[in-house]
């Protein structure tokens, strides 16, 4: 378990009546961390622009502009945050079990594309109900599909980071077959895309904003998350189990069956990511599904250290960067890749900051009375 | 940069302290020279020797004009960003004309913005726009490309030994195939025994698959290559390697390919992009349905390679030089597809504009490969 995690709950009832004040330093140890890894990034990036003959000053100022300095700028990045939040947990949960699952991409295209299959029969329909038709189907088809890894790991041995990977290439060569093939509409001649959703049925911003209601969904499914694995018994049982197999099966923990559902649980969310772009954002599925989130998902989800609240920063810090991006290349002539770059310093920075962790006696637990 | 930012903001500064609050709102000092501020949007690099740098050279044409403003951004997706890239460019750079030039931006993006900002011109590359269905505020272009595929076609037959021409396509969608189409009409119009190998990556742009591919090509026998893919570099130096031919498509490639690059068939948008920037200027909306082909100077020829002989250059010149008087056909019936059926019936033949052709969905008798 990560010290983020351990820091976010807060509880720490071995060490509490020494010293009350331990998990309140922990958390801030876990804060600060990455803050300062941030905070080196930047500075590495610095150097970097300065040698393109760049002001640093006004990259920050451009970053803050473009991404949070006003309404429509900070609604940018939130909008961008929103299916990452979703396709992060397809990472973070099995990854507390110790699995680490990197096939999100494919569950996100199965996931919308399940969801526009249920719709298009049943059309006519009151829309809360195709929507709830819609959320369900993509989050069994996302479930399944990962479920699948989690299934090859437990029961046959195979290596799931392996399988999941290979599994997101069978399943997005199965979407564009699916897409292309039986499910297109005839009248996409030059991108083949599913018949659509019609006007009423697609889910409108929520008032007083253009996000849509992915964000909510999302930071709901991270909450969530976060009980589960921190509050509940049953992620306690797969905390245990990513701590020490060997141990959660001597324990008598259904070890296999935890393996699925976390794959299962991650997959759901990865599958609502997709219907939810398809019905709030394409209105049908098509190749634009295959937008990258689920493999954003796996780096957000490592910056987060697979803490679900984690998560949050991490997914609008990344939201911020591509928002900002857009202006970076505009008014600094800089082409896309600069923000690779920086994302690049600041995966390895945050990184690296975990060796500090337990490092700094100030933070660790003190013994009041020897 | 830094320099040109330090003035711009004492600029602001002065406009500011002259016109009052109102003009501080988000506009820049270039502005004031600028009078019309234009943002393209490009789906991949703009440096992919392909479809997105054939739009960000004309960009760079562009900027040399009196009273333009270009912004750019590239590798924009084709999903919800690229409506933030729109509204971006059009409220923190007050751009008035948005060129979203992937094909996948229109529906439902540009379409979502248009009635948003009614003010802002979007005119989107690729042909989609129809009267009465779509905001008059938008608008697309398109060219005729496939006539250039086609005299590819015929300057690849005159260089050809094994008679077997190699494709390398994307996605098998009208667009593609009517290119197909023509590179085997273009070689057949030469010599009726050439045959065209077509392979499909199912992808805009994935390299590995466009080398495996060029490779398979190679093997199989063929040795004059051309493309329809995103970014044809791989394409174009993987047969360079393997001591092929190649015909070029997007953008000029001979830099990649200085021994067996024979021409090319490239777009040309500056004969877009400026009589739209002058409408502008005038005060006047661009057009919202305009197309053209080689004969409006939308799509023109790369200059020949060294492997091309003389007496190849002049064939390939004549029919160049007949198709720009219009009215081409290069679908003579009757025409049968590689499964046999008859596709364009005896006594009808159709020229580039010709609507029929916008729904391919065969490939032409003597291209090997299959579309599903």
């Amino acid at each position: 378990m990560s010290a983020v995690a351990e820091g976010l709950a807060g509880a720490a009832p071995a060490a509490a009546p020494a010293d009350p004040t331990y998990p309140l330093r922990r958390a801030l140890e876990a804060a600060l961390a990455p803050l300062l890894a941030l905070l080196a990034a930047f500075a590495a990036f610095a150097v970097f622009l300065l040698l393109l003959d760049r002001s640093p000053v006004e990259f920050v100022e451009l970053v803050w502009r473009g991404a949070f300095g006003s309404w429509f700028s900070l609604q940018n990045t939130l909008q961008r945050a929103a299916p990452l939040l979703l396709t992060a947990l397809c990472v973070a949960i099995p990854a507390r079990l110790g699995l680490v699952i990197i096939g999100g991409e494919a569950a996100v295209a199965l996931g919308g594309l399940a969801a526009i299959a249920v719709a298009l029969p049943i059309l006519g329909g009151p829309a809360p109900l195709v929507w709830a038709a819609m959320a369900l189907a993509g989050a069994v088809a996302g479930a399944a599909w990962i479920g699948l890894s989690g299934w090859l790991r437990a029961y046959r041995g195979v290596n799931e980071t392996i399988a999941s990977l290979v599994l997101a290439y069978i399943g997005i060569a199965l979407f564009n077959h699916l897409v292309e093939g039986p499910l297109r509409d005839p009248a996409s001649l030059n991108k083949p895309s599913t018949w659509g959703l019609d006007e009423a049925l697609m889910l409108r911003a929520m008032p007083g904003t253009d996000l849509h209601w992915g964000l909510p969904v999302g930071l709901a499914a991270c909450l969530f998350t976060w009980v589960l694995v921190a509050r509940t018994s049953l992620g306690f049982a797969g905390r245990v189990t990513g701590g020490n197999m060997r141990a959660a099966q001597l324990q008598g923990l259904p070890v296999k069956r935890l393996m699925i559902l976390a794959c299962c649980l991650g997959g759901a969310f990865a599958g609502i990511a997709g219907m939810i772009e398809v019905a709030a954002v394409h209105g049908r599925a098509n190749a634009s599904l295959l937008a990258g989130y689920g493999w954003s998902g796996i780096l957000i989800a490592f910056l987060a250290r697979q803490n679900a609240l984690a998560i949050i920063p991490m997914a609008v810090l990344m939201g911020g960067l591509g928002a900002a991006g857009g202006l970076l290349q505009r008014r600094m002539d800089l082409p896309d890749a600069t923000v690779l770059v920086l994302q690049g310093f600041i995966f390895v920075a945050i990184l690296a900051s975990e060796t500090l962790q337990g490092r700094i006696a100030w933070f660790q637990p003190r013994r009041v009375d020897g | 940069m830094t320099v040109r930012d330090t003035i711009s903001r004492r600029a602001l500064l002065q406009g500011a302290a002259l016109a009052g609050p109102a003009l501080a709102l988000g506009a820049r000092p270039a502005e004031a020279q600028a009078n019309l501020t234009i943002g393209f949007i490009y789906v991949g690099p703009r440096d992919d020797f392909g479809y997105n740098q054939a739009h960000a050279e004309a960009a760079a044409q562009l900027k040399r004009m009196r009273g333009i403003k270009v912004v750019e951004e590239e590798k924009v997706a084709e999903t919800a960003d690229v409506e933030r890239t729109m509204e971006s460019m059009i409220r923190l750079d007050g751009a008035k004309l948005i060129y979203p030039t992937s094909f996948g931006y229109f529906d439902p993006y540009m379409l979502r913005m248009a009635p948003k900002y009614p003010a802002v011109q979007f005119r989107h590359c690729g042909g989609l726009w129809t009267k009465d269905k779509h905001p008059m505020n938008t608008g697309s272009y398109f060219g005729y490309i496939g006539m250039g595929q086609y005299i590819n076609g015929v300057t690849a037959a005159q260089v050809t030994k094994t008679k077997k021409l190699g494709f390398v396509a994307a996605k098998p969608i009208p667009q593609v195939l009517i290119n197909v189409n023509s590179f085997l009409l273009g070689a057949r119009s030469v010599d009726p025994s050439i045959t065209v190998q077509v392979i499909f990556t199912g992808e805009w742009s994935m390299p590995v698959k466009e080398a495996e591919a060029t490779n398979s090509l190679a093997n199989q026998g063929c040795d004059v290559i051309t493309c329809h893919v995103d970014g044809p570099k791989v394409v174009i130096e993987t047969a360079e390697r393997r001591g092929l031919f190649t015909c070029g498509y997007h953008a000029n490639q001979s830099r990649l390919a200085p021994k067996g690059y024979l021409t090319g068939a490239e777009w040309q948008w500056i004969n877009v992009y400026e009589p739209f920037a002058k409408e502008m200027q005038a005060g006047k909306a661009p057009g919202n349905f305009v197309r053209g082909g080689l004969a409006e100077g939308f799509v023109k020829m790369s200059p020949y390679g060294l492997a091309v002989p003389a007496a190849a250059r002049e064939r390939s010149d004549k029919v160049r030089a007949e198709i720009g008087k219009g009215n081409f056909a290069a679908f003579k019936g009757p025409l049968r597809d590689n499964k046999g059926n008859v596709v364009v019936p005896a006594g009808k033949s159709l020229t580039e504009t010709a609507i029929e052709l916008e729904s391919t969905n065969w490939l032409v008798e003597g291209v090997i490969g299959a579309i599903a």
